[in-house]
Parts: structure tokens; sequence; C-alpha cells
């Protein structure tokens, strides 16, 4: 039987040609992104804004508008409404009420109550109210989480690697975060606590491929103490490419059938970690490498750690 | 490589197939074939989270501002009936103004006695030597009472406790449903109950305190004085439960709903209309039968949550403990108030702030569809490997399919929980399962390009990518740690499965498949390895 090899053996390619092309680029974009994501903001769901939202199914097809006036007539604030998929499955969303906590789910017994009776057979799927203080909690602890497993890591990568090693593997999470919240600003794709498990995940993918790529650089840098450091993250880059590719197309493989056929309640989750991966692969080769050269890594990089340990500066 | 002793094969086998039995239950829950499972094999079973299963999730806070007026009021209580004690100590009206107690001894001489009885009054907290509450005489008769903040700290603390219990007997009076009553950060609660797919029965059996007293209504007061809000002292104006006014009632409680036995709704025999039979326990049914015997002809409140159901006149002593409490109910209303006061009342109001609800036929729906997308997704992974790596692609599959057997056997073991985010960190753990494999299948290549031999290549595969494999994992396990601390419900889900999955897909795919290997060569002897 032959084997597929998407990578053919010997391959060479100078990725280092490209590193600052590649990062004034990839720096271009980053920029880019956080200004859109501050100046047009994020879609978020009601887990971090509150507010309450109903998934209703009718029994016939239901116009837009119709539903949309009637929901208006019942004086429950300015309602959003979305179809969800076709025109028997909606979303109605509703801002979170002013007042005290406690009446903050009336609204949504409200709906219960009088859908059904503006059309019969109607059900109300799922319904969620969030607090404005139980939504402030889970943006704050989201962020935090996503901020912290970030540091973690790249703490653990400082450890069991060099200091290099650790900004360079947070520089090019901040990066591939960066860039997925741009998407997510630009798409209008709602952020809620799903989202939240996505990013992590980008985060924890992203690094897993940027280790595979460190651990090699370290190999080569012990075994080839000779080589400049161009050829070695180019050698490095090369030896680890076909394995770059399988894991990635393997993984992109399961989450694109995950998003096409998938529940719909995931897709937000499916498509942020089929984008992470995109952004992880390529920040992988040319962000997390790059940095080294920039952050002056030396073939003797190696060597100083066995002889004096922890003297290395820990400025980042 | 090649040494690989017959006991570890026999305790690797054994891991696998307890993973599978362990898992089984799981799959087959829900089908015909669930009954025909034996019984002498394990049951542990995986729960399926609220969005799969369907039901409602509320989470509930107290309202401190309500805790601290009903400790008042439970104090308040507590003073005038030590007060009224032999010997008695006359006083003036207890003020509640202020958060605080006060009231004048009316004969100074007895100041000294009534301080000491207060001190009695006031528990010790454990280890700070404070107590709950500060007794303290200004202006040389009037005494006041002042709560400490450890005190309050310690009562809101016990009275989170009584209130989950209060709450789970509400929802579930009969103790036979699988929800969950949670207290959670000191004044929460988290409640979960599956297959209720409308909240409003729920929020209107936690809503309310239920707080039952009976008191004398004050026929002495001026009633537009009382439409104003005013009260004479040691009365107070509370609001008609149907909206139909005000009316002064004393402030002193005859009995009050701590003391029943039992609450059940009933008919009302004269008009037929829904009413709540109640019964006193010895001494709250002395206490009533003495406060109707005394009062006989004058009408009393009552009051629920400080709104007066009713307000009928005492015709004759009631000495038995029996009562009914008629108002505006529907049977439904009656019903439900009938288990709040059942159930005692909540020490503190709850609030929801937080609502999730499920149906079990959209719940249903994404599981199917999940199943689908997963069984899917692994058989593309499956074909991908094999038409890469040939054999070893086979090896890889095989790992794959028992880590997906693992992780759910550790699942059920542990009881855990399986959320729609849960299915998600089971793709990712699969796709890390497959990482593992490829970079040992690449590395194998690779040293065999470089000219190595055969089983030498195998080796430093295995040996040189495990290292990656390891710190890619460790990075996961930061991740999924600290997922699970910060995240709430359906994060967690996603945190628990990715950690079961790192150390499931490293045993399966590193461990496990050179075991295959090794088994492999030591049989065939090959002289050239396809990969």
């Amino acid at each position: 039987m032959k084997l597929l090899k998407l990578v053919p053996d010997h391959t060479n390619l100078d990725f280092m040609r490209w590193r600052n092309l590649a990062l004034v680029l990839s720096l271009i974009a980053t920029v880019a992104s956080i200004a859109f994501t501050a100046y047009r903001g994020l879609n978020l769901g009601i887990d971090f804004i509150g507010g309450q939202v109903i998934r209703v199914e009718f029994q016939q097809p239901v116009k837009i508008d119709d539903l949309r006036t009637r929901v208006a007539r019942l004086g429950v604030g300015e309602a959003s409404i979305q179809a969800l998929g076709n025109d028997r499955t909606y979303q109605v969303r509703l801002p979170k009420p002013e007042g005290p906590e406690a009446a903050s789910n009336q609204v949504v017994s409200k709906l219960r109550a009088a859908l059904p009776q503006a059309y019969p057979g109607a059900r109300v799927d799922a319904g969620e109210s969030v607090s404005g203080k139980v939504s402030e909690e889970l943006a704050q602890d989201s962020a935090m989480a996503i901020g912290l497993a970030m540091l973690g890591i790249a703490i653990y990568i400082w450890f069991r690697f060099e200091w290099q090693f650790g900004v360079g593997a947070l520089v090019t999470l901040a990066h591939d975060v960066a860039m997925t919240l741009g998407f997510f600003a630009f798409t209008r794709l709602q952020v809620d606590l799903n989202v939240v498990a996505a990013f992590l995940t980008i985060v924890g993918y992203s690094l897993n491929d940027t280790v595979v790529i460190y651990d090699r650089v370290r190999e080569n840098l012990r075994k080839y103490r000779k080589m400049a450091i161009l050829p070695l993250l180019n050698l490095s880059l090369n030896e680890t490419l076909a394995r770059t590719v399988v894991t990635s197309l393997t993984v992109l493989l399961a989450l694109g059938i995950l998003m096409l056929i998938g529940p719909q309640v995931i897709f937000g989750l499916a498509i942020a970690i089929f984008l992470g991966v995109l952004i992880g692969t390529y920040s992988s080769i040319y962000i997390s490498v790059p940095m080294l050269v920039w952050l002056g890594v030396q073939p003797d990089s190696f060597l100083k750690t066995d002889e004096k340990d922890e003297a290395e500066p820990q400025t980042a | 490589m090649l040494e690989f002793p017959k006991w570890k094969v026999w305790l690797v086998s054994l891991v696998v197939a307890a993973g599978v039995l362990l898992s089984i239950p799981s799959l087959i829950a829900g089908t015909p074939y669930a009954s025909a499972w034996p019984k002498w094999l394990p049951h542990y079973k995986i729960n399926l989270g609220l969005d799969l299963a369907g039901g409602s999730h509320l989470l509930l806070e107290a309202d401190a501002q309500d805790a601290l007026k009903q400790r008042l009021q439970a104090k308040e209580d507590e003073v005038a009936t030590e007060l009224r004690r032999d010997p008695r100590i006359d006083v003036g009206d207890i003020s509640t103004a202020g958060g605080r107690l006060s009231f004048l001894v009316r004969d100074p001489t007895k100041v000294d006695a009534a301080v000491e009885r207060m001190r009695r009054l006031s528990q010790p907290l454990q280890l700070t030597g404070n107590r709950d509450w500060d007794v303290q005489v200004v202006d040389s008769t009037r005494i006041v009472l002042t709560p400490t903040p450890a005190g309050t700290n310690q009562a809101l603390k016990d009275a989170m406790g009584v209130a989950r219990d209060v709450v789970r007997r509400r929802i579930d009076p009969g103790g036979t449903k699988e929800i969950t009553v949670v207290t959670e950060g000191g004044n929460r609660i988290l409640v979960e109950v599956p297959g209720v797919e409308d909240p409003e029965e729920l929020k209107k059996l936690i809503g309310q305190t239920a707080r039952l007293e009976f008191k004398l209504v004050d026929l002495s007061a001026d009633p537009t004085q009382v439409q104003q809000g005013r009260a004479p002292p040691g009365s107070q104006v509370l609001p008609m439960a149907d909206g139909s006014g005000f009316m002064a009632v004393k402030r002193r409680v005859m009995v009050s709903g701590d003391q029943l036995t039992s609450a059940s709704q009933s008919f009302d025999s004269q008009t037929g209309a829904p009413d709540i039979q109640i019964k006193f326990n010895t001494a709250g049914a002395r206490r009533f039968g003495r406060a109707t015997q005394e009062n006989v002809g004058k009408p009393f409140a009552i009051i629920l949550d400080d709104k007066i159901l009713s307000a009928p006149n005492i015709n004759e002593p009631i000495l038995g403990g029996n009562a009914q409490i008629s108002g505006n109910f529907t049977v439904q209303s009656a019903h439900d108030l009938a288990v709040s006061l059942a159930s005692g009342k909540l020490p503190v109001k709850l609030n929801v702030i937080e609502e999730r609800t499920v149906s079990a036929e959209l719940g249903q729906d994404s599981i199917h569809k999940g199943a689908i997308a997963s069984i899917v997704s692994v058989l593309a992974v499956i074909v991908f490997m094999l038409v890469t790596y040939g054999r070893f692609g086979v090896y890889a599959n095989i790992a794959l399919v028992v880590n997906a057997f693992l992780i759910l056997g550790i699942m059920a073991m542990f009881n855990a929980t399986l959320t729609l985010p849960g299915i998600a960190g089971f793709i990712l753990t699969i796709g890390a399962a497959v990482d593992a494999n490829v970079l040992i299948n690449e590395r194998i290549r690779e040293e065999i390009r470089r000219g190595r031999r055969l089983i030498d290549a195998v080796e430093t595969g295995y040996h040189e990518a495990f290292r990656a494999i390891f710190d890619a994992n460790v990075t996961h396990v930061i991740s999924a740690a600290i997922m699970a601390y910060f995240g709430s419900g359906p994060v967690r889900g996603f945190a628990v499965v990715l950690m079961i999955g790192v150390v499931t897909s490293v045993f399966t795919a590193v461990y496990f498949t050179r075991m295959l290997v090794a088994l492999w060569i030591r049989r065939t002897r090959p002289r050239e390895l396809h990969i």
C-alpha cells in the first residue's frame, strides 16, 4: 500500500527568509484587529452583559416582522429577534431590565405565557436570564481565566526552555487571541461562555504547536553547536513540517465536521477553535520562531543554562 | 523496546477492559439493551448536564438587607418573651430603628437585672471571644442591643445552611428527585432540577419567604392615621395582601409559623373555597390557645411575609392547635403556600440572579447531532491516519478508540457530568491523542531516513517524541486547571473532560501503541518498516 506523504522527504523551505515581512504583517494585522475590536465591539451574549434570551419553536412558519410586532406589544423593552436556521425557530433576546434584581426574570415569564397564546402550538425550548451582577462576574472570571492560562503556560515554557522561549510563546499567544477577537468583532458572531472555552483551547492548541517546534529547536541547538541560528531554525521548521501539516489537517477535519453537522449550540465554539488552529499553525511558524532570533537566542544558549543555571536576566 | 514483560501486557489489557466495561452502561442508557446488562457488572453512569438532558438551573442570592431585618425581628420577639418571664421587668415599646433594638426600663432599679438577662440571651461566637449581640445602657435607663459584625456574618452563614435545606424541601417534598441544591460562595444557592422545562413553578416555590405570623388587630388605631401609615405605639401598619388598604396590628406576635407541625391544602367547610389547614406543635398550640382565650370577640390578623392575608374574629378559644388560613387562594396557590409553610420559612429572602432552562427535546437534539458529528469526525480521522501511516496508523486508530472508552469509563466512575462543551472537549482530546501519534510516527520516518535500523528507529522515535508530547500535555493541564477553577458550569464541564483526556491520551497514544508495536515486532521480526 502506498502511504500518503503530504510533505515530501527532504523538504527544505527557507521559512526564515520571510521572517521580517511576516513579523511586520502580523504586527499590522494584530494592531488592526485590536483596533477594530475596540472600535466596533464584540457581540457579547447575555452571559457577559446580562439580559434574557428565549428560544421558541413554532408549529407553523412565522414571519419575523410579525413576531417582532407582537413581542414589541408586550412592552418588554427592545427585543432583538433572530431566526435560527429556519422560519419556525427563533431566538428572542431582551436587554437587561432596569431596576431591582428580582424583576429581572419576570420578562421571560411574560414571554413564556404570551407566545403560546399568540401562536398556538408554540413552545419555549430554552430560556436564559442572567442578571447584571452575575454577568459582570462571568466576564471578569473569563478574562482572568484566559489571562492566567496564558501567563501560566508562558511561565512553564520559561522553566522548561529559556526565557526567550517563554516570551516568544507569550507573544505568540497574545497574537492568536487578538486575531480571534478581531474575527469575532468582524463577523458579529456571539461571544458567550462556550466561546471562552474555545479561547482557552486555542491558547492550549497554539502552544502545542509552538512547543513541538521549540522542542526541536532546543534539540538542534544542542546537536549542532556550530550552526548559525537562521539555518538552524529553518532546519527545525522543516523537520517538524510534516507533523505540523498532518496534525493541523486532522484537527481541522474533525472540527470542520463538528461545525457543519454538529449541534447548532456549539457552532460558535467549533468555529473559534477551527480558526484558532489556522492562526495557531501560522503563528507557531512565523511568530514564535522569528521571536527567538529577535530575542537573541544563540547556539550556546542552552550551554549557559547548564553552567550558571538561574543567572539569566528575567526581564520580559 | 522489545522488552515488554507479560505482566505489563496483562496490566494494560486489564485497564483497557475496565475502560470498556465502565463505559458501556452510559452508552446503552435509555436503550432497550440497558436492561440486558448483567447485574454483576459495574453500573456507573455518566450524568448528562442540563444542556443535554433538559431542565432548569437557577442561581439564588440571599438578600442581605432582608436577612438583617428578619434577624432583628426574631431578636425582638425573643427579648419581649424574656422580659415577660418571671420576675417580669416592665419596659416601654421596643424600637427597631437603625438596625438596633432599644427599649426603656420603667423601673430604674431593674436596669442591671435587665442588662444581665439580655447578656444571657446573646451567644458567644466560637474562637473569636465576641458575642453576637452587644448590650449597652444609654441615658441610664435605655438598653440598646446592637448586632456585632461577627454575629451578623455567622447568622448569614447559618441562614444559608437552613435556606438550602428549606429550598430542597420545597422543590422536592418527597426527597425522591435527583435535584442539586448547594450553597455557593457564602451567599448563594445553586439549584438544578432535571426535567423541569418551565421554571416559573420553581421560582414561585422559592420566591416566598413564607414567614407566617398571627397578631392581634389594634382596634384603638385611628383609621385615617393607619391609611397614612402611622400606627400607635406598640403597633405597626401592614398592607393587605389583596391590595385593599392597610391595617394596624400589635407588634407582639401571638404565635408564628415556626411552631407548625404540618400544613396542607384543604377546602373551607362552609364556602368551599380553597384554604390551608395548619396544625401547631404543643407549645404553639398552648400559646395560640391562651391568646385566643384572652381575646375572644376581637379580630386577629394572619400575616404572611408582612402582608395581611385575612383578619377573622376570634369566635371562641382555639385550643386543639388546629386552624385554617383563608385568603384569596386558588387551589394551586393554596397548595404552594401549604408546601412552603410545611417546609419552614426561609431565614432569608432569595432572589433569582441567573436562570437557564433547556427543554428535553432540544437537549435530545443536541446529543443526537453531537453524537453523529463525533462519530463522523472520528471516522474521518481514522481514515486519514490509515492512509498516512498504514500499519502504524492502525495502531494509532486502535489507541484512539481505546482512548474514547477510557475517557467515558473514567467519567462514569467519577459520576462526572457531560455537557455540550464537554463533547467539544472530547473532540479536542481526540485531536491531542492523534497529534501524539503523528509526532511519534513522523519521528520514526525521520529516523529511518537518517539510516537507523528498524528497531532503533522506532525506539528513538518514541523516546524523542515523548518530550514534546509531555510539554504539550502539561500546557493543556495548565489551561484545563485554570478553567476548572474560574469557569462556571459549562466551561468546567469542558475542563473536566480535557483533564481526564490528557491522562488517557498520553497512556493510549504513547504507552499502549508502543506495546502494540513491540508485540508486532517480536512476533514477526520485520526486516523493513512501511511507514
